[in-house]
C-alpha cells in the first residue's frame, strides 16, 4: 500500500477500545432468555468494526479472533443459535484477548498468544456445536453472506459508491483498486462520476473483499455479486443493495442531480426506502421529501410503513466528533480570559451614570449573560458522564465475585452525573479499588450473610451526584461492615498511638495509613496494604476529599467529593494587608468572628480559638505570608476554619471580601512553585490573586 | 516581536534596545523583548525574595516581575507613572524587569562589540557578551537570557530549567 498507515492507528486503537468497552458493556446488560435484537447487532457490529479495522492495518492476529467471534455472533442474531452463558462468557474472554492483543500491538508488546488460540477454537467449537441448523447454503436476501471459503475460484461482479465523502482524492481509489488487483483479476473497469463497477475473478471469499471495502465503505454502499447468480445477492444483510439495477442506479443519479421530479412513484420509492432504512445518501432525504408532494406525496406516506424492510441496525448518523483535547483546553482558556474581561467591563461601567448610559449597560448585562453561557458550554464540552467509569464495574464485580464465591450485586446511581474529563481519568484507579475492597472485605460469603439473616446476595452501590460545586461518588456496601476492635488492634501492632476513648472517625481514618490493613487473609485481590492511603493520596491529589462512615453489620460506605472541574475554583477572597487571596471553598467549614476570651495562647506554640468545645489552631495569614497586616488583634478580624485531611486550622485574617468563581492560571508558566500557593487567578479588577494551597497551609501550621 | 530586523541592520550587526540602570547603560537584544509597558500595581508572592515585586496580569498571562534596581543596588526604587517595565521573552517564559529608564534602539556592528574586561560593575561578568560604543556612549551588552534563568535570580525552578 503506497500510504503509511501507521498515522492512522492511534485512530484504530481508539476506536478499537471504545468498540470493545461498548461490546463488554452490551454483553453484561444482556438477557439471556429474552436477547433483544438491538443488542445483539450492537455486539455483532462492534465486532465487525473491530474485525474491519484490523484487516486493514495489518494486526492479522485480531482479525483472527474476531472473525470466529463474528461468525458466532452473525448466528445467534439471526437466531439460528439460542445464546447461552457460556458463550457469553466466552464473548467476554474473547474481548479480554482482543485488548491484550490491541495492547500488545499500541505498545510494542507481546500478545499472549495462547489465549488468542485458546479462545478461537473455544468460539469455533460454540460455533459448531450448538446444533444449529447449518450453515445457509444460499445467500438469500435475509442472510449475511456467508464466508466461503478460499477453495475455488469466483467471478464476483462489484459496484460501490464513488462520492467524495468515501474518496477525498483519486489516490484513495486508486489504492483500493491495487488492493483488488492484489487478489485477483480485474475486468470491465468502469469508473462513473458515481459509483465504480468491475468485474474480479479471485480466490478470495466475499467476506474477504468485504473486509478491503469496509475500510472506505459503508456496506450497504456496496454491492458485490457472485456471476451467475441469477438473483442479485445484494450482499450484506437483507439487500440495501442500493444498485440492484442499472436503472435504479440511473434513478439515484438522477435523483441527486435533478432533485428527482423525473422520477417515477416506484422508483422514488424505492429512493425513500433506501434512503429512509440505511442511512445511504442521507443528503439526499430531503431532495426526496422535496420532491415527493409534485410526485404524489409517496415518500411522506412511506415513511411510517417503513418498519418491515428497516433493521435495527441501522446506523444512527454521526454525531460527535473527535476533537484533542488540547484544542477544548485552548477553547477553555480564551473563555477564561473573555470572563476575565468581562467582569473587567462590568466593574468599569459600575461607575457610570446608569441614566445616561443605559444602553451600553444593557448590553454589558447581555455580555454578562453571554458569556456566562458560553463558559458553561465550553466547560461542558470537557464533561463526561460518569458512566465511563461505572461501566467497568459491573464486569470488576462480576469476576471478582466468581472468584471469591460471593454473590454481589452491583448497583450504580446516577450514571448521567457529568464530571471533567481529566477528573474521570483520575478517579477511575481509586473507584476500582473501592470497588474491590467493598467486594473483598465488606461483603460476606453467602452463608455468613443468610446466617446474619441478611439476603444470600450483597449489594455494592456505587452512587454519583452533584452537590452544590462538588461531585459526590460513593461506594457503599451492605456488609459487615469496619471492625473497630481489629483496626485498634493492628494500629497496636503497627505502633500507631491513639486515645483509649478515641472515636469512630478517627478509627475509620486509621486505614488510610500507608501499609494498613486489617484483611486476615493476603489474597491477589486485595489486603496487601497498598491501597486507601493511595486511593487517598489520588483524591486529594485532584483537589477531592475522602470521607468513610461504617456501621459493624449493616456496611460501609466510602465517600469522595471532588471539584467539579479542575480550571475553574470556587473560593472566597480575603484580604490581608493590601493584598487579596482566594481560598478554595471546598476547604472551608466555617468563617466566624471570634471573641476575645475565646483565643487563648499556648507557650511557645501559638495560640488556639476555641470553637464550639474545640480548640482550632490559629494561623495568621499575615504571618505566613509575610505581609503588614490592617489588623492585628483576632477580635477585630476574621477566622476561617479551614479542614482539610481531617485537620483543621483556624487562618486569621483582616476581613472577607467576597466569593467567586475564579479561573485557575499556573504561576509555574512563568515562575516557579511558591509554597503556600496552588496558584493564581485574575479578579474582576484585573489584578492577581493567589490561591492559598489549603493543604500546605495546614501542614504548616502543624510544622 | 520576531520580525523586528530593523531597516538599519546592516549585516552582522545586532539590534540592541538599551536601557538605564543608575549610571549605567545596559543593551539587550531587542529580540527578547516582547512589548515595554508602564509599571502598574503588583501582586506580591508571598516569601519571594526582594527584587521579585510580584506578579502581574498581562493580558490573562501572570508575569513576574523583576525589579533590576533593587536586584543590583541601582538607582533610585520609586515606582511613579515614569517607571518602566521591559516584559521579556525568554526560554519560553515571559518576564518582566523594571529599569529607570528605556533610551533607545541601537545596531551595533561586531567591531563596535568589545569583549569586556574583568571589572566590578554590578552585574557579574558572566552575564556580560561584551561592551558597545555608540557616538562616545559606552553600552553594557548582557545576554540577558543567561541571567534571567541564573540561579541568581531565582525565577526558574532549577530543576526545570
Amino acid at each position: 500500500m503506497s500510504i503509511d498507515m501507521s498515522q492512522f492507528y492511534q485512530v484504530f486503537f481508539e476506536e478499537s477500545a471504545e468498540h470493545l468497552a461498548n461490546m463488554e458493556s452490551l454483553l453484561l446488560g444482556l438477557d439471556l432468555n429474552a436477547p433483544d435484537d438491538d443488542q445483539l447487532n450492537a455486539i455483532f457490529r462492534a465486532a465487525h468494526s473491530i474485525k474491519g479495522g484490523s484487516g486493514t492495518f495489518g494486526f492479522t492476529d485480531m482479525t483472527e479472533v474476531t472473525h470466529v467471534l463474528e461468525t458466532l455472533l452473525d448466528r445467534i442474531r439471526k437466531h439460528e443459535i439460542a445464546i447461552t452463558s457460556a458463550m457469553v462468557d466466552a464473548f467476554l474472554q474473547a474481548g479480554d484477548v482482543l485488548h491484550g492483543l490491541l495492547d500488545a500491538h499500541q505498545n510494542g508488546g507481546v500478545a499472549d498468544e495462547a489465549a488468542s488460540r485458546e479462545i478461537r477454537a473455544k468460539l469455533e467449537q460454540l460455533t459448531r456445536d450448538p446444533g444449529g441448523k447449518g450453515m445457509p447454503a444460499t445467500v438469500p436476501v435475509e442472510t449475511a453472506p456467508a464466508p466461503a471459503g478460499p477453495s475455488s475460484q469466483h467471478t464476483y461482479q462489484i459496484r460501490f459508491a464513488k462520492t467524495p465523502t468515501i474518496f477525498p482524492s483519486e489516490a484513495q481509489l486508486t489504492t483500493l483498486l491495487e488492493d483488488l488487483g492484489n487478489l485477483g483479476k480485474i475486468e470491465n473497469q468502469l469508473i462513473a462520476e458515481d459509483s465504480v463497477s468491475l468485474t474480479l475473478t479471485a480466490w478470495a471469499g466475499e467476506a474477504e473483499l468485504r473486509d478491503i471495502f469496509s475500510f472506505f465503505l459503508e456496506p450497504e454502499q456496496l454491492t458485490i455479486t457472485l456471476q451467475g447468480d441469477a438473483v442479485a445477492s445484494t450482499g450484506d444483510e437483507d439487500g440495501y443493495g442500493f444498485f440492484v439495477e442499472p436503472e435504479q442506479l440511473k434513478a439515484a443519479i438522477e435523483d441527486e442531480q435533478g432533485f428527482g421530479f423525473f422520477v417515477e412513484p416506484e422508483q422514488l420509492k424505492a429512493e425513500a426506502e433506501n434512503a429512509q432504512g440505511y442511512g445511504f445518501f442521507t443528503d439526499v432525504m430531503p431532495a426526496v421529501q422535496a420532491a415527493a408532494p409534485g410526485a404524489g406525496g409517496v415518500a411522506g406516506e412511506l415513511a411510517p410503513g417503513e418498519t418491515p424492510h428497516r433493521r435495527a441496525t441501522d446506523r444512527a448518523p454521526d454525531t460527535s466528533i473527535r476533537v484533542s483535547v488540547e484544542k477544548v483546553d485552548q477553547m477553555i482558556n480564551l473563555v477564561g480570559e473573555l470572563v476575565i474581561t468581562q467582569a473587567m467591563l462590568a466593574e468599569t461601567a459600575s461607575r457610570l451614570d446608569p441614566v445616561e448610559n443605559e444602553s451600553l449597560l444593557n448590553g454589558l448585562a447581555q455580555l454578562e449573560r453571554n458569556t456566562r453561557d458560553l463558559q458553561e458550554s465550553v466547560m461542558s464540552v470537557r464533561m463526561m458522564p460518569i458512566n465511563f467509569v461505572f461501566s467497568r464495574f459491573p464486569r470488576v464485580v462480576r469476576d471478582l465475585a466468581g472468584k471469591l464465591n460471593k454473590q454481589v450485586q452491583l448497583k450504580t446511581v446516577g450514571e448521567g452525573t457529568e464530571l471533567d474529563k481529566g477528573l474521570i481519568e483520575k478517579i477511575s484507579d481509586p473507584l476500582t479499588h473501592l470497588v474491590r475492597n467493598s467486594l473483598d472485605h465488606g461483603v460476606e460469603l453467602p452463608d455468613e450473610r443468610i446466617a446474619k439473616g441478611k439476603d444470600p446476595q450483597g449489594t455494592i452501590t456505587l452512587r454519583a451526584a452533584h452537590q452544590g460545586g462538588n461531585i459526590v461518588i460513593e461506594v457503599s456496601d451492605d456488609g459487615a461492615g469496619l471492625d473497630r476492635e481489629r483496626i485498634l488492634a493492628k494500629a497496636k501492632e503497627k505502633g500507631i498511638p491513639f486515645s483509649d476513648n478515641i472515636s469512630d472517625a478517627d478509627v475509620w481514618q486509621m486505614i488510610f495509613a500507608p501499609g494498613f490493613s486489617t484483611a486476615a487473609v493476603v489474597t491477589d485481590v486485595s489486603g496487601r496494604g497498598v491501597g486507601m492511603d493511595v486511593v487517598k493520596k489520588n483524591i486529594e491529589g485532584i483537589g477531592g476529599r475522602v470521607e468513610l462512615s461504617s456501621k459493624a453489620g449493616e456496611g460501609s460506605t466510602v465517600t469522595i467529593r471532588l471539584p467539579l472541574t479542575l480550571a475553574i475554583l470556587d473560593g472566597l477572597s480575603v484580604a490581608v494587608g493590601d493584598q487579596t487571596y482566594i481560598v478554595p471553598l471546598s476547604f472551608i467549614s466555617e468563617s466566624l468572628q471570634p471573641r476575645a476570651e475565646d483565643i487563648k495562647d499556648i507557650s511557645g506554640q501559638g495560640q488556639v480559638v476555641h470553637v464550639r468545645g474545640e480548640y482550632v489552631p490559629m494561623v495568621a495569614l499575615s504571618e505566613v505570608f509575610g505581609i503588614e497586616p490592617r489588623v492585628t488583634n483576632p477580635a477585630d478580624g476574621i477566622l476561617v476554619l479551614l479542614e482539610g485531611e481531617g485537620k483543621k486550622v483556624a487562618l486569621f485574617v483582616d476581613e472577607l471580601l467576597g466569593q467567586h468563581q475564579v479561573v485557575i492560571k499556573s504561576l509555574e508558566t512563568n515562575y516557579r512553585r511558591v509554597s503556600g500557593i496552588s496558584g493564581a487567578t485574575i479578579m474582576g479588577d484585573g489584578r492577581v490573586a493567589m490561591i492559598m494551597d489549603v493543604t500546605a497551609m495546614i501542614k504548616m501550621a502543624q510544622a | 516581536m520576531q520580525e523586528n530586523q530593523g531597516p538599519a541592520a546592516e549585516a552582522g550587526s545586532r539590534e540592541l534596545l538599551t536601557f538605564t540602570l543608575g549610571s549605567e547603560e545596559y543593551g539587550i537584544d531587542i529580540l527578547k523583548v516582547q512589548e515595554i509597558r508602564g509599571y502598574d500595581a503588583v501582586t506580591t508572592i508571598a516569601n519571594a525574595p526582594p527584587f521579585i515585586k510580584g506578579v502581574i496580569n498581562l493580558r490573562g498571562i501572570i508575569v513576574p516581575i523583576v525589579d533590576m534596581r533593587i536586584k543590583f543596588n541601582l538607582g533610585k526604587v520609586e515606582y511613579d507613572q515614569f517607571t518602566v517595565v521591559i516584559i521579556l521573552n525568554i526560554a519560553k517564559r515571559v518576564v518582566g524587569i523594571v529599569v529607570d529608564g528605556v533610551s533607545d534602539v541601537i545596531a551595533l556592528t561586531p567591531e563596535q562589540l568589545k569583549a569586556a574586561p574583568e571589572f566590578s560593575g554590578a552585574m557579574d561578568t558572566q552575564y556580560i557578551t561584551g561592551l558597545g560604543t555608540v557616538d562616545d556612549r559606552m553600552i553594557i551588552v548582557v545576554d540577558i537570557e543567561k541571567l534571567m534563568t541564573s540561579r541568581d535570580m531565582d525565577l526558574v525552578e532549577m530543576a526545570a530549567a
